[in-house]
């Protein structure tokens, strides 16, 4: 079978700087998929690349059998792959629900309805705030609505940035908890880049770890959490 | 307990007051020393002359010393907070204004305040029938409202700074007065075509400006204004250069001329002629045509393209990554606000009769986007009250003469330190779900499925 988002030899540059050295990498359908790496590895490029900006300098994206390398972001979101950026980046001074209805741009408004019941039995506390400034939210909640604000538009593939940063440890759980809730039950394949390798790899099927730009180690999510070179680097290393 | 929750402002004593006020004078003395008291003209023969007015720079160190003691004496050296300023029962006042809106969102204190507004405008023209000043000061500040509101669009919705908004207000101008005088098209024809050519110039500045945010959007935006009003003073044979262009046709009634005839509008509608008539009609057309501009912009803010604006203002990569077209909505945004500022540059042109473009200048941009951001970005009630108050204002402050732009910006920031975000700066959600009904037939839905 072949992969939902199949990546293959792709470069990535700002300007001189190579960013990313060719990376192979598969999402299959109904699969978690966690890339791991330190500070400026890449993986948040690779996160933009997918969705064109920056653009790829070589290699290609396919989505579903469709090379996706060259289009323009708000198309490749019409194929119903969803993202939530690096940082949130929620709409600071719009409602929680309109934040939702920009979510919903390229889905059918029929199933609005729907979705919007899905996302609030998934994160009641946004039900709770359906009517407050995004701003205003405090940093878990945030995560919950830009988590929730991609979810509107019905995706096939959800690509998550770093969704426990700032975090506290029982928020980046409860996150955590949704995603594999999203997975379970939805059978929605997730693409995740994470600094918590430990929760990340324990939620994800397969797992990829980048360095410099590049993928130095994959398998599945328990095999590389017992791998020596990964324990050293991202488990035990930092904290 | 109680000295944490009203501060008493540190008492300084005589002595640091004292200093203080001596260090300002000094830098006073400095500056004004040169700036006021040596004063340069050309004279008679083209050589430079001058002469001191050191009487003066001496009142002015004195104000600042005396100034500053009293400041510091009463305030001490650091930064004065609001609390101690406006009274305890001013507060209160303002913040019972805050519940009540909030105890009512759909009909708050805005909302009555502008109705209560526009009941006035309406009414004006016939309570200062006789009162010609006040009705040109009217459409005055009426076209100011009009070119605030178009630009919010482009500023306030879609958060793209620019500075060359008066590039519009001129193409729209000079678009109604040629094609008036040259074709001897109605003002109806030309208002329709000024917006659309407006519209089209606002395309043209927005295709090479798609990459720019911020400052850097600025600065091509401003020059865009100054380029659009240089070729108009050099483009001679077709704009009439600094002569502009004069004895530009005046509106009609649907046809029917403001003026003496038989066949004119006092005379047909049975009526006395009077002057003020065409004024009257003025000021209604303007009014319309301001109200045309609110209604559409109201509209659009809950329609998609309206959402896509805010949501740009707010975060341009989430709206890319959110399958927004981002491109389409800059494009939108620039073409929507300049056309309406080329039918009020329209507007301009008819009620004048002449137009060069010294009515152009830079001066006009800055002075709609300070009207823009005084009333709080995005804010229409909001950019209302500030276009009457900068431009009653200006006309208040007349008998100053050339301390008026002093009053003028002394007032502006006074505003921005006690309203960072302008008079209205809480921005109006363009939907309110009513917690119950709307919530709960979402999750009946779900328990359906």
């Amino acid at each position: 079978m072949t992969a939902l988002l199949e990546i293959r030899k792709l470069e990535a540059a700002y300007g001189r700087v190579v960013a990313l050295k060719g990376i192979d990498l598969d999402v299959k359908a109904g699969e978690i998929v966690t890339l791991i790496g330190a500070n400026g590895a890449g993986k948040s490029t690779l996160m933009m690349t997918i969705f064109g900006y920056p653009r790829a300098r070589a290699g290609t994206i396919r989505f579903d059998g469709r090379d996706i390398t060259a289009m323009p972001a708000h198309e490749i979101a019409k194929l119903h792959i969803a993202q939530s950026p690096e940082g949130r980046r929620i709409f600071s001074r719009m409602t929680v629900f309109e934040n939702l209805q920009m979510g919903a741009s390229i889905s059918d408004p029929q199933h609005f309805d729907d979705n919007i019941a899905r996302i609030f039995a998934l994160f009641p506390r946004l039900k709770e705030r359906i009517n407050q400034r995004g701003g205003t939210l405090s940093g878990g909640e945030q995560q919950m609505l830009a988590i929730g604000r991609a979810l509107m538009s019905r995706p096939r593939l959800l690509l998550l940035d770093e969704p426990s940063l700032g975090l506290a440890p029982l928020l980046a759980k409860q996150i955590f908890k949704a995603i594999r809730t999203l997975n379970e039950q939805d059978g929605l394949a997730v693409f995740l880049v994470e600094q918590n390798a430990f929760h990340a790899l324990k939620l994800a099927h397969r797992g990829y770890v980048m360095v410099n730009g590049a993928i130095t180690l994959s398998g599945s999510g328990e095999d590389l959490l017992k791998r020596p070179e990964v324990r050293a680097a991202y488990l035990e290393g930092g904290h | 307990m109680t000295d944490a929750a009203t501060p008493s402002p540190p008492r300084f004593a005589f002595g640091a007051a004292l200093k203080s006020a001596a260090l300002s004078a000094v830098v006073a003395l400095g500056l004004f020393g040169l700036m006021v008291g040596i004063r340069t003209e050309t004279g008679p023969t083209g050589s430079l002359i001058y002469w001191t007015r050191f009487g003066d720079v001496a009142l002015l160190v004195a104000a600042v010393f005396l100034g500053r003691f009293l400041r510091v004496l009463a305030f001490g050296d650091g930064p004065i907070r609001l609390q101690r300023l406006v009274p305890a029962r001013w507060q209160e006042a303002s913040a019972g204004g805050e519940r009540f809106a909030r105890l009512m969102p759909g009909r708050n204190l805005g909302g009555i305040f502008s109705i209560a507004l526009l009941g006035f405008a309406l009414v004006a023209p016939i309570l200062f029938f006789n009162n010609r000043y006040a009705l040109d000061l009217g459409i005055l500040v009426l076209t100011y409202v009009m070119l605030g509101w178009g630009l919010n669009i482009v500023v306030g919705l879609a958060g793209l700074l620019d500075l060359g908004y008066v590039a519009f207000y001129a193409v729209g101008a000079y678009s109604y007065a040629l094609l008036a005088q040259n074709f001897d098209l109605s003002f109806w024809v030309c208002l329709p075509l000024a917006g659309i050519l407006a519209a089209f110039w606002g395309l043209i500045l927005g295709f090479p400006v798609l990459r720019l945010r911020g400052d850097y959007l600025a600065i091509v935006t401003l020059a865009f204004g100054e380029i659009i009003r240089i070729v108009l003073l050099n483009w001679q044979n077709v704009t009439g250069g600094p002569n502009g262009i004069s004895s530009i046709p005046r509106p009609s009634f649907f046809g029917i001329p403001f003026n003496n005839d038989d066949d004119g509008f006092a005379a047909v509608f049975g009526l006395d002629y009077s002057a003020t008539h065409r004024i009257v009609f003025l000021f209604y057309l303007i009014l319309m045509l301001a109200l045309l501009t609110n209604w559409v912009t109201l509209r659009l803010r809950r329609l998609p393209i309206g959402r896509a604006w805010e949501a740009l203002r707010e975060d341009e990569i989430a709206c890319r990554s959110l399958g927004i077209n981002t491109t389409n909505t800059k494009l939108t945004a620039f073409a929507i606000g300049a056309m309406f500022g080329g039918f009020a540059g329209a507007f301009f042109a008819t009620r004048q009769g002449f137009i060069s473009p010294e009515s152009f200048s830079f001066v006009e941009s800055a002075l709609i986007l300070a009207i823009v951001v005084l009333g709080g970005m995005g804010s229409q009630l909001g950019v209302a009250i500030a276009a009457i108050v900068t431009i009653g204002g200006f006309e208040l402050f007349r008998e100053f003469a050339a301390y008026r732009m002093l009053v003028f910006g002394g007032a502006m920031v006074l505003i921005m330190v006690w309203r960072p975000r302008g008079l209205i700066g809480t921005r109006t959600p363009s939907v309110f779900l009513k917690q119950r009904k709307a919530i709960a037939g979402a999750l009946v839905g779900e328990g359906r499925g």
